[in-house]
């Protein structure tokens, strides 16, 4: 079942010349993980909004086409009922975070949702451990680093326990070993929770390994739709500016060297396996 | 030459010190990255380089001169630090006034200020842009307009926080330029990162900490090599130095590789039956 569906959508916000979304067409299927990947300034921040309804109705602007999430009109129907079933976790926490302490943050926005006391401390508890930040609940917010906060806005939005969550660059400030344990919790909230996963990136070595499909924009276009493997085939890093993994980086510079090895290496393992082979 | 001098460092209200023993030197012209995982005290540590924190305990001294004695706003001149979230540094209502903030504060005169913008925002690509609001930026071009609104005023000392955080491959490259333009020109560099894969690429030295001490100082070659000392501070090790690894346990490579196009060439004659064995 389409959970997304996103028919012929462009956008231009009030305040600038050029139109930043360009006819896009797409949609996505319950349970799915999708990266949305592409240069900074292709859109993919604005499409993440027109799909949680924040534009049109808080980001102004000529707005044609439509966007459908979960039977919702998302230019219509309050943005307060889309978040409660769409989360998105926005490119900087600092934007995300309202209140004083880690606990009470993440309670926020099922305090506003007038949700039972004992029914919020449930939540929050689940959602401080799937994140595994249970540790800083009595923390102060600004004891935290960029890191901690990020994590903490997420804890925030699945405490809503959301059908779908948007993840626009989750990993940015996060260290290598943070980060994985994030792609692992993003892979046990699809698998166990049935979440579907948006995940906006443009480094890709870490969303290889958890997602099931590519969506490439550039300049406001959506240029590729396909399995991530096959993307890599195309010059996702001179071409759509895409930070590819080191491994697809030897793969590229064998092939300009006229050596093929067939199908782009996803893991060392394959890559090993290639030179084995010989 | 910054100079740390057993630095500790706690909040007024917590009795935990975030900072713990700290001691090391970054001289001139120097490439450092500091390393680790988040809430190490990487970010508080450098906070400490341009006096917006200063040491419970110890001393920092920056050319000589301790940082306790010299106000902010004149270590601001030699000691720029870059912050983490660009957008929390703007306030002016387009490009090119927000560059020229910091020179017109020094009280440098117009003419001086307009070239000065107009050189620095070539190099950064955003001259194009010089009539937006810094708010109508992507979060990478706003990262890039953070570092050119710091470099403008020819600071000694560049400490960038997360440089390379939620930046596309085009930004990364342009990054990676300004640094080798900086070192070109003899200014110190210190990136406050956890990009193992960036860092890989530029080959600095290395200072990791984790939970408030230094844990390793010196040659990244010989950090991305520590397995074992890598995850202790929260990072992995660049894909490279994996892929390296496995082939050395295989048998297949004997010697090191020695960044990406190194390892091409290897991996090339490997295929080819020849002699990197």
């Amino acid at each position: 079942m389409d959970i997304i569906k996103v028919k012929s959508l462009s956008f231009k916000y009030s305040y600038t010349e050029e139109t930043v979304l360009k006819n896009i067409s797409l949609s996505i299927k319950e349970g799915e993980i999708v990266l949305l990947a592409g240069a900074s300034g292709c859109g993919k921040t604005t499409l993440a909004r027109a799909i949680v309804g924040l534009i049109p109705q808080f980001y102004e602007g000529e707005y044609k086409g439509e966007v459908n999430v979960l039977g919702m009109n998302a230019a219509k129907i309050p943005i307060s009922k889309i978040s409660s079933q769409v989360g998105y976790l926005f490119q900087n926490p600092e934007n995300q975070i309202f209140m004083t302490t880690v606990e009470r943050d993440t309670a926020f926005g099922l305090e506003f949702r007038g949700f039972s006391r004992d029914e919020m401390k449930e939540r929050v508890i689940w959602a401080l451990e799937k994140i595994g930040i249970e540790k800083l609940a009595n923390k102060r917010i600004e004891e935290l680093s960029g890191g901690e906060k990020q994590k903490v806005a997420l804890a925030g939005i699945l405490a809503l326990r959301p059908r779908v969550i948007i993840l626009d660059e989750p990993t940015a400030y996060l260290s290598p070993l943070s980060s994985r344990k994030l792609m692992n919790t993003i892979k046990s909230l699809n698998t166990e929770d049935r979440i579907t996963v948006i995940l906006i990136d443009h480094r890709l070595d870490l969303a290889v390994e958890v997602a099931d499909r590519i969506l490439v924009m550039k300049e406001g276009e959506l240029h590729l739709d396909m399995p991530i493997r096959e993307a890599f085939k195309h010059n996702l890093s001179k071409e759509y500016g895409v930070n590819v993994p080191t491994l697809i980086k030897i793969y590229d510079e064998l092939r300009k060297k006229g050596i093929d090895i067939g199908e782009p290496p996803l893991s060392i393992d394959e890559l090993l396996q290639v030179i084995k082979e010989g | 030459m910054i100079a740390v001098d057993d630095l500790w460092f706690k909040y007024p209200s917590r009795d935990e010190y975030v900072l713990r023993d700290i001691n090391l030197e970054i001289r001139e012209g120097e490439l450092v990255s500091i390393m680790g995982d988040n809430g190490a005290g990487k970010t508080t540590l450098v906070k400490h380089f341009n006096g917006l924190l200063k040491a419970t305990k110890g001393n920092v001294y920056v050319d000589d001169k301790n940082t306790r004695e010299v106000p902010v706003s004149e270590l601001a001149k030699k000691v720029a630090l870059v912050f983490q979230y660009p957008e929390k540094m703007f306030f002016s209502e387009n490009i090119q006034d927000e560059v020229a903030f910091s020179l017109k504060n020094f009280g440098y005169e117009e003419g001086k200020i307009n070239r000065q913008v107009e050189k620095i925002l070539k190099i950064f690509w955003l001259w194009n842009y010089r009539n937006k609001s810094p708010f109508m930026l992507s979060g990478g071009e706003q990262r890039r307009l953070a570092i050119a609104s710091v470099l403008v005023w020819n600071p000694k000392y560049v400490i960038m926080d997360e440089p390379t955080a939620g930046q596309d491959a085009i930004q990364r490259e342009i990054i990676l330029n300004l640094i080798n333009i900086m070192l070109r020109d003899k200014k110190t560099v210190v990136l406050v990162t956890h990009d193992v894969e960036f860092v890989a690429e530029i080959n600095p030295r290395i200072i990791l900490m984790n939970k408030g001490e230094i844990i390793f100082d010196g040659e990244s070659q010989k950090i991305f090599r520590d397995k074992e000392i890598l995850e202790a501070a929260g990072l992995t090790q660049p894909s490279l130095y994996k892929l390296e690894k496995r082939l050395r346990e295989e048998n297949i490579l004997k010697k090191r590789f020695e960044g990406l196009g190194d390892a091409t060439e290897k991996i090339i004659s490997i295929l080819k039956g020849g002699s990197s064995k």
